[in-house]
């Protein structure tokens, strides 16, 4: 069987499985199981992908597969991939398998959680195998929706509001993206047979104002779930009210949908358009990252903390993307990753401090570095990251971003990434101030002295996405050159014109 | 001539069949008017001839035949469900006649879409009309079934007679009402016609402006009765529409886009926010079909092959998400007489099943993927789309985004909502269940089996 097929069908089959499980212990064995299993495949595909590359196998996708579908409207279940959608596979992959540990101890309506959850995992994994725009899509809304579920019945604090405003705002840019997708499908000049096949529309060319129209449709509509000012909003407010294991693969992988998409279908497909209007979005994509940046700073909720410091670092994923040349892009797909394991780390341990503490404001907490040594040190590697100390992931990420970005030697372009590096600054302000009120100090309370130490499902999830930053930040050229070398035919195509 | 002739026999049959009940008998014609029907519906999908009869009165081919099938399915739901509203004690003594009076309103559906010729289109559509209009007022013990009864027919008398003066003109204009020999041009008269005629139809499609009767008739309607108005009436009308938008209209395509222009925006987007008020969920439905019916008209518009394919296609899907709903909601309302939306406020803790079933059917009517109503939605997407309808598919796809926020709603009553006493949990009666899960399979298979959309556009493609 095809190993991408493999990489539906297991959260598939898990669902089903699950479906017949009835102890909390049944459901739980079965998630964790079949998302073990899903992450060996992920780390089989990778170890694949590299033999192939290193075999010489130089084609721009790998391991295809195609059926068709509807033949007639050029619709055809395409599958394939190339390094960006490995090494993103394999981040959701984590997150998906941590998330399972995260959320352990769900005891409202368990296996509907735990179902929903891998629905959504599912609907991520289609989203990055296929190569066809109709099944891309349909991937995308199915990853969106039972975000609704999630959040609505087993968030926190203003859950209905929230769930609500994400539901719609990202089902709001899947409505421009259907006008996006529908457009090019239409426009772009070919003889005979229309086909939503991306490979296949790459190579044909949009009239340049049909791309005016359609290029900021589809930017837009992967830009909101990308946090794309001013689309944000759902972002602070969703990830704060949703459960654990939902913040983690939402901040960790579905905001990363957006950059991707705008990435592989906005600007490969509509490249004109994207070299005549990035200094819109180059706008927008700085005020991100710096109010972002800002407006964590004044948060004392620790998910609104998280949430905001998203916004800023997802901003800089477009922002990188935005800068359409081959090493920033490079960053921001290693942005993407980085920040996906990280905020992924952040969550979790949110979620394990908030299980003991019972109260998520910074300031009613303190020393929780003599109690809990295990999370509390992990949540200082997670800062560290985030602030981009070298060695860890997030540095590497932000120097191949930034590097990228002054290859640009125009004032606009230089401006734009001095207030964007300045943002650096700022998270350096917000990650020390959390982690000097949250684990250092006093301790607060006597009660704190009975908190139960991390427990072993914790220890898996803290551990595995450490691991993950470590390796990315010690040994990043192996990842760098394999996103590198997949950004050949859409950079090629700006710098073509 | 099949399903006409099935059709008749099917009645005659059961209206035998009623003399020899005794009164303790009497629901023996529930299932035996489901019988007669599953029957033929089967015989529907059986090989037959295309052809016309009368002089060209009649005329039938694979494509009509196959939209009296999608609407035959829909029927058979709906009889499905009705069993166990009809054994209640009040309609105990009227079983029959309530098969009798749908049995022949679906003969009219028949003759309605296989009409060649104004004259019997016509008796097709008020075939359809009068019956249902009495069935509209069977609950006449409730004062709103009557008053719907009253509504229905005053306003379906209102839409023929607009209707009919179109028609009249046309005849005058052309000298003809057979479709095969008029020639329609732009000249005054045969537009002022054409307009007319459109009018008269709307209304069965209820369309903005001419949507007024359905939020009311909708409600005080018995819940089955509203279910077969909803989708089987409308999808009618709209087969029709669509056959004559490419044959008979053709030549004054540029006078019927911007008039389905319009009322496509004015549809989508009244149907949308009146719905998002509503409490009563038959209310919240009958707004909820208006918005649809608007985004059929998307597919109205294009008049290729591919946007007729949408068109039908759409309608299939819609009637197995629609009855899905609808079914629900009867259920319920049979066994506890509930159907405001906060009634179903933790419905999810009691009744898992139904909740999952009504879910599923709203979210295939907002269109969300894996679902039928995603295909069904896009694929008229696609139609507008392919005629170069840009703008208008931007209004459509925002007003889908509203859609989903009430049919959210809905869903957040059943999952997320907190509930003292909900609804109890309780079993609903083998053929409702039956029916509820064709619905189930149709929305979940209907979309990733594509040879089923690949044959509609065929033969869409042939009838071109």
């Amino acid at each position: 069987m095809n190993i991408l097929i493999a990489h539906i069908a297991v959260p598939a089959i898990t669902t089903l499985v699950m479906m017949f499980a009835r102890t909390q212990k049944q459901v739980r064995a079965v998630a964790a199981s079949g998302m073990t299993l899903q992450l060996l495949l992920s780390l089989i595909l990778l170890y694949l992908f590299l033999q192939e590359r290193a075999a010489g196998n130089e084609a721009v996708v790998l391991f295809t597969q195609s059926y068709f579908w509807y033949p007639s409207l050029g619709i055809s279940f395409d599958i394939g991939v190339d390094g960006i959608a490995v090494a993103m596979i394999l981040l959701t992959s984590i997150v998906i398998f941590t998330g399972i540990f995260a959320s352990w101890e769900v005891e409202k309506l368990y296996k509907e959680f735990f179902i929903s959850l891998i629905v959504l995992a599912t609907g991520v994994y289609g989203f990055f195998v296929s190569l066809d725009l109709f099944v891309l899509f349909l991937f995308f809304e199915l990853a969106v929706i039972p975000m609704y579920l999630l959040i609505g019945i087993w968030g926190s604090g203003p859950k209905e509001y929230a769930a609500m405003k994400l539901t719609l705002m990202l089902m709001g840019g899947s409505a421009l993206l259907v006008v996006g997708i529908l457009g090019v499908y239409f426009t772009a000049d070919v003889e005979g047979l229309r086909t939503f096949n991306i490979l296949a529309l790459g190579q044909q060319h949009v009239p340049i104002e049909m791309q005016r129209i359609f290029f900021p449709m589809l930017f837009i509509g992967f830009g909101v779930i990308g946090a794309l000012f001013p689309f944000h909003t759902w972002s602070p407010d969703g990830h704060s009210s949703a459960p654990t294991a939902v913040s983690m693969l939402h901040a960790g992988v579905l905001m990363k949908l957006g950059g991707y998409g705008c990435l592989k279908v906005a600007i490969f497909l509509l490249p004109e358009a994207a070299n005549e209007m990035s200094w819109i979005f180059l706008i927008l994509t700085s005020i991100s990252v710096i109010y972002g940046a800002l407006a964590t700073v004044v948060q004392t909720d620790l998910k609104y903390i998280n949430a905001y410091s998203s916004v800023s670092h997802c901003g800089l994923v477009l922002f990188a993307i935005l800068m359409l040349n081959k090493t920033s892009s490079t960053g921001a797909v290693l942005q993407m990753i980085s920040h996906g394991l990280m905020t992924a780390l952040f969550f979790a341990l949110i979620g394990m401090l908030y299980s003991r503490t019972k109260t998520r404001i910074i300031t009613e907490m303190g020393g929780l570095m003599k109690v809990l040594p295990f999370l509390s040190v992990c949540y200082v590697i997670g800062g560290l990251a985030s602030l981009g100390l070298p060695g860890l992931s997030g540095f590497v990420a932000e120097m191949t971003i930034f590097v990228g970005a002054f290859e640009h030697e125009d004032l606009f372009h230089r401006v734009a990434t001095i207030i964007a590096v300045s943002s650096i600054v700022v998270t350096a302000v917000y990650i020390l101030r959390v982690v000097g009120m949250l684990l250092m100090g006093p301790i607060k309370s006597e009660a704190y002295n009975n908190f139960p130490k991390a427990k072993w499902f914790e220890k898996i999830a803290t551990i595995s996405l450490i691991t993950g930053i470590l390796v990315i930040g010690l040994t990043p050229l192996w990842l760098s050159n394999m996103i590198r070398d997949s950004l050949g035919l859409i950079v090629d195509k700006l710098v073509l014109k | 001539m099949r399903h006409e002739w099935t059709l008749i026999g099917s009645l005659l049959i059961l209206l035998v069949l009623e003399l020899n009940f005794t009164d303790e008998g009497k629901t023996k014609s529930i299932p035996s008017a489901a019988i007669l029907f599953a029957l033929v519906t089967l015989s529907g999908f059986l090989p037959s001839q295309s052809g016309t009869l009368f002089g060209g009165m009649y005329v039938t081919d694979p494509l009509r035949i196959l939209m009296k099938n999608i609407l035959n399915l829909g029927v058979l739901i709906v009889f499905l469900q009705s069993g166990s509203w009809l054994r209640a004690k009040n309609n105990y003594n009227r079983i029959t006649e309530f098969y009798l009076l749908m049995l022949s309103s679906v003969i009219g559906v028949s003759f309605m879409i296989s009409a060649g010729n104004f004259l019997m289109f016509y008796l097709g559509l008020e075939l359809l009309t009068i019956p249902i209009a009495a069935a509209a007022s069977y609950e006449q013990y409730k004062s709103k079934s009557a008053e719907a009864g009253i509504k229905l027919i005053l306003s379906a008398a209102f839409a023929s007679a607009l209707l009919l003066f179109g028609l009249s003109m046309l005849y005058g204009a052309t000298g003809s009402m057979y479709f095969s020999k008029m020639i329609v041009t732009a000249d005054v008269l045969h537009v002022l016609g054409f307009v007319f005629f459109f009018s008269g139809l709307a209304f069965k499609i209820s369309v903005v402006p001419f949507h007024l009767w359905t939020a009311d008739v909708y409600e005080g309607s018995p819940t089955n009765v509203t279910s077969y108005l909803s989708v089987v009436s409308k999808g009618a009308a709209i087969f029709v529409f669509v056959l004559l938008s490419v044959t008979l209209f053709e030549t004054i395509r540029q006078v019927w886009q911007p008039v389905i222009y319009g009322t496509a925006i004015f549809t989508m987007t009244i149907g949308n926010l009146f719905a998002i008020r509503q409490q009563n969920l038959k209310r919240f439905l009958a707004f909820s079909s208006i918005a649809q019916a608007g985004f059929i008209l998307l597919g109205v518009i294009g008049g290729t092959a591919l946007a007729m394919a949408s068109v039908i296609y759409f309608v299939l899907v819609y009637v197995f998400s629609n009855l899905a709903a609808f079914g629900v909601v009867i259920a319920i309302e049979q066994y506890s007489g509930k159907i405001n939306i906060n009634d179903y406020n933790g419905l999810y803790h009691t009744n898992p099943r139904l909740s999952l079933a009504m879910m599923l059917a709203l979210f295939s009517l907002a269109g969300i993927p894996p679902l039928a109503g995603f295909f069904g939605k896009f694929f008229l997407f696609t139609a507008a789309a392919e005629s170069g309808y840009y703008v208008l598919l931007f209004i459509a796809v925002a007003n889908a985004v509203v859609s989903l926020y009430y049919y959210l709603l809905v869903v957040k009553a059943m999952f997320v909502n907190k509930n003292e006493s909900p609804i109890k949990y309780f079993h609903s009666d083998y053929p409702t269940r039956i029916a509820l899960s064709a619905c189930v399979v149709g929305i979940l298979v209907i979309g990733f089996y594509s040879p089923i959309f690949e044959f509609i556009k065929q033969l869409c493609l042939s009838s071109l």
